[in-house]
């Protein structure tokens, strides 16, 4: 388990640097160019919003980020490593320390409790049994569920859903956490719940979050900075005023 | 991930689809319980055999002969390093007290076996008789003897084997009825008079040169210079035994079915086979035997006596021999068992890769949120290696205690055929706790390689396709 501390001294320095970043899905004769050349930087402890309608490739660039997949060509650097060079080994230690997840279908193992599926991480990491139990407690608290530990995912809302989905990406303290379409399948007051709480962490544990959205009202709500991609390009990139406006404090961005 | 939550996690997603893992993991028990079945069978009958031929007192006798009876008789003839006949020792009293000094040697006593005319109520019958030492008593050989054996070991007293018994009462058992009943047979005899009539070998009181004139010697002898007599007499002996089984049965036609004991009949100097051949040769006075039966500590020291005894002049004989053969067609037995039992445990591993390759179908979205919060390959590699194993250990166990099960039914089932045709019951089923241990490793062995491709399947499953994937 990564013990670094997320420090926000770190602001301004480069959380994701993606170089030329493409990559390309071959369906029988015709190539799909999901990326094709992107090149971003991102810093430690931006909220950046990647935006773009269906198909625009957003969601590929997140997964590269996470490192779910490997790019066809280009590079994505997260603190020093090139993640297309690692192994697969690597590329899952990867997943497991610096990066959180959290999705549209907040993807809890439907036949685990919620602290089971908050502390799965941990056994990935082979953390302690008794460790294990008190960090999951510990997390779910942070998200208002402790009394929802011993419950199922299908028990929950799809509020509370997501808020384990937070706890659980947020257990191993990682770097940084990718959103992709969070409140998709929430009304906006649930919505508004959990961007507020993704937004908390981001201000008080200096994490970087990276979130893929359609919705632009959402994006120009709580992000620092704004991606926009079509067809695989990344086409406009800019700070968010109104954002900044609402932090306490300014962005890491120059 | 560590070993406890591996299979915390396996046994989990097992219980999660109840049923079809259920049902393979029958399928493994069946398997392993065939496979269980199958060779318990094979060391049941094995024990069993062994049993008998240990009850025989078989396997604990080593046959020891003067050299010159044994010509011919199996591997003596290729042993070159032996003595020839010629250098042989003569098997008298002096040779027997020499074995039974041998290491691991329990008794060694003589062979005393001879034909005389039994009369029984004025019926005469030709049959042989044998000498049994006090220690045959513990003998298994006559477990289930009716009346007692010798009270002591010079009564005149004399143990009938059945069929013999049967005969002295003119009870020849019908064709097809294999079993008269013992008891019946010893009512009527058990403390009845039988008379033994025999040839007693009387040394010659005088010098062998000149034989005394007298009554006393009906006829004498004379042999390559040396000389006893012969004297005809008749023994008055009370029968105090029936013996059910066939103390002897290995010595095929020359098996005696009436026995006397030891001290007694040593004390008829009755003439024997040997004393004609033997008696030039012997030293002084001293009884010459034809045989000396050997009675060894353990059957695993039978070899090592019996090379101590070829070393001192002699020949042996032991069933250690046909004992091997039996050891060899026993292997064979196993080896085809265990195929057939195998084979079913084969089949249901087939079950195993067709469960797990549903349950990846089926848990793809699974092991790519796994994936997505760091579960490496192998994390999801040995989960389901974890899964195959406990469903193999499961059905393992279960298998063992189904297979035990199978075996005590059917062990009854041949009981209940064996008691209706009169046969004693037998216990022809062993389940050794090596088998157990085998039979549940086995099957975990076989459920590991059968989960070998599902699992590699799940781990090389590509995350984003697996999120994807509704």
């Amino acid at each position: 388990m990564t013990t670094a501390p997320v420090v926000s001294s770190a602001r301004g320095t480069l959380a994701v640097r993606i170089e030329n970043l493409c990559r390309y899905y071959s369906m029988g004769e015709t190539v799909i160019r999901a990326v094709d050349g992107v090149s971003v930087e991102i810093h430690a402890g931006e909220f950046v919003a990647l935006l773009g309608s269906s198909g625009s490739g957003k969601s590929s660039v997140l997964n590269l980020i996470a490192g779910l997949d490997r790019p066809t060509s280009g590079s994505v650097v997260v603190q020093d490593r090139d993640l297309a060079k690692l192994s697969r080994e690597e590329l899952a230690k990867y997943r497991l320390h610096v990066v959180g997840m959290v999705f549209q279908s907040f993807n809890l193992i439907a036949s685990m409790t919620l602290s089971e599926n908050v502390e799965l991480p941990l056994r990935f990491a082979e953390v302690d049994r008794s460790q294990r139990a008190s960090l999951a407690r510990e997390a779910l608290e942070r998200v208002g569920l402790r009394a929802r530990m011993n419950h199922r995912p299908s028990e929950l809302s799809g509020g509370e859903q997501q808020r384990a989905a937070l706890a659980r990406a947020l257990i191993n303290r990682p770097q940084l956490l990718l959103a992709d379409e969070p409140t998709g399948n929430l009304d906006s007051h649930t919505g508004t719940e959990i961007m507020d709480m993704v937004r908390q962490f981001n201000r008080e544990l200096g994490m970087t979050v990276v979130m893929v959205t359609h919705e632009r009202a959402l994006a120009e709500r709580y992000a620092q900075r704004m991606i926009f991609l079509a067809d695989g390009k990344l086409i406009d990139d800019r700070a968010n005023a109104s954002a900044v406006v609402d932090s306490r404090e300014r962005g890491g961005r120059p | 991930m560590k070993i406890p939550d591996l299979t915390e996690l396996a046994l989990r997603n097992l219980r999660e689809s109840l049923l079809r893992n259920s049902l393979t993991t029958v399928g493994i028990s069946v398997g392993v319980a065939s496979l269980v079945a199958m060779l318990s069978l094979g060391i049941g009958l094995q024990q069993l055999f062994s049993r008998r031929l240990a009850k025989s007192g078989l396997f604990d006798t080593v046959l020891v002969t003067s050299r010159r009876d044994v010509r011919g008789m199996g591997r003596d003839r290729d042993d070159p390093s032996g003595p020839t006949p010629a250098e042989s020792r003569v098997l008298d009293e002096s040779a027997r007290q020499e074995i039974e000094r041998l290491p691991n040697v329990l008794e060694a006593y003589p062979d005393i076996r001879f034909q005389p005319e039994l009369r029984f109520e004025d019926k005469p019958y030709l049959e042989i008789v044998s000498a049994l030492p006090a220690s045959a008593k513990s003998n298994d050989a006559f477990e289930g003897m009716q009346g007692s054996f010798f009270s002591s070991d010079t009564a005149p007293e004399v143990i009938l084997q059945k069929t013999f018994a049967e005969k002295l009462l003119g009870k020849t058992p019908a064709r097809g009825i294999h079993e008269t009943n013992v008891a019946d047979l010893a009512k009527p005899l058990l403390g009845q008079e039988l008379t033994m009539l025999y040839s007693q070998r009387a040394p010659s009181s005088t010098t062998p040169l000149a034989p005394a004139a007298g009554a006393a010697a009906p006829s004498d002898v004379d042999l390559i210079g040396s000389t006893y007599s012969v004297v005809y007499r008749e023994l008055k002996l009370k029968i105090v035994g029936i013996s059910d089984q066939d103390p002897e049965s290995m010595r095929g036609p020359t098996r005696a079915r009436v026995f006397l004991p030891l001290k007694l009949a040593e004390s008829l100097h009755v003439i024997q086979p040997a004393d004609l051949r033997e008696v030039s040769r012997a030293a002084g006075n001293q009884p010459v035997y034809s045989s000396v039966s050997v009675r060894v500590k353990n059957p695993a020291q039978v070899q090592l006596v019996e090379d101590a005894v070829k070393k001192m002049g002699f020949g042996t004989f032991s069933i250690l021999d046909a004992s091997r053969g039996l050891q060899q067609v026993f292997r064979v037995l196993y080896a085809f068992l265990g195929i057939f039992g195998s084979l079913a445990l084969i089949v249901s591993s087939i079950g195993i890769v067709n469960t797990l390759v549903m349950a990846i179908l089926e848990r793809r979205r699974e092991i790519g949120i796994m994936k997505a919060i760091g579960a490496s390959d192998g994390d999801v590699q040995k989960l389901f290696f974890a899964e195959a194993g406990a469903m193999g250990i499961l059905g393992g166990i279960v298998g063992v205690v189904l297979g035990w099960a199978i075996g005590q039914l059917i062990n009854f089932g041949t009981n209940i055929y064996l008691k209706s045709q009169s046969f004693p019951p037998e216990h022809f089923w062993a389940v050794p706790w090596w088998l157990v241990a085998l039979a549940i490793g086995f099957s975990f062995l076989v459920s590991l390689v059968s989960g070998l491709y599902p699992a590699g399947r799940a781990a090389r499953l590509d995350p984003v396709q697996a999120l994807r994937y509704e």
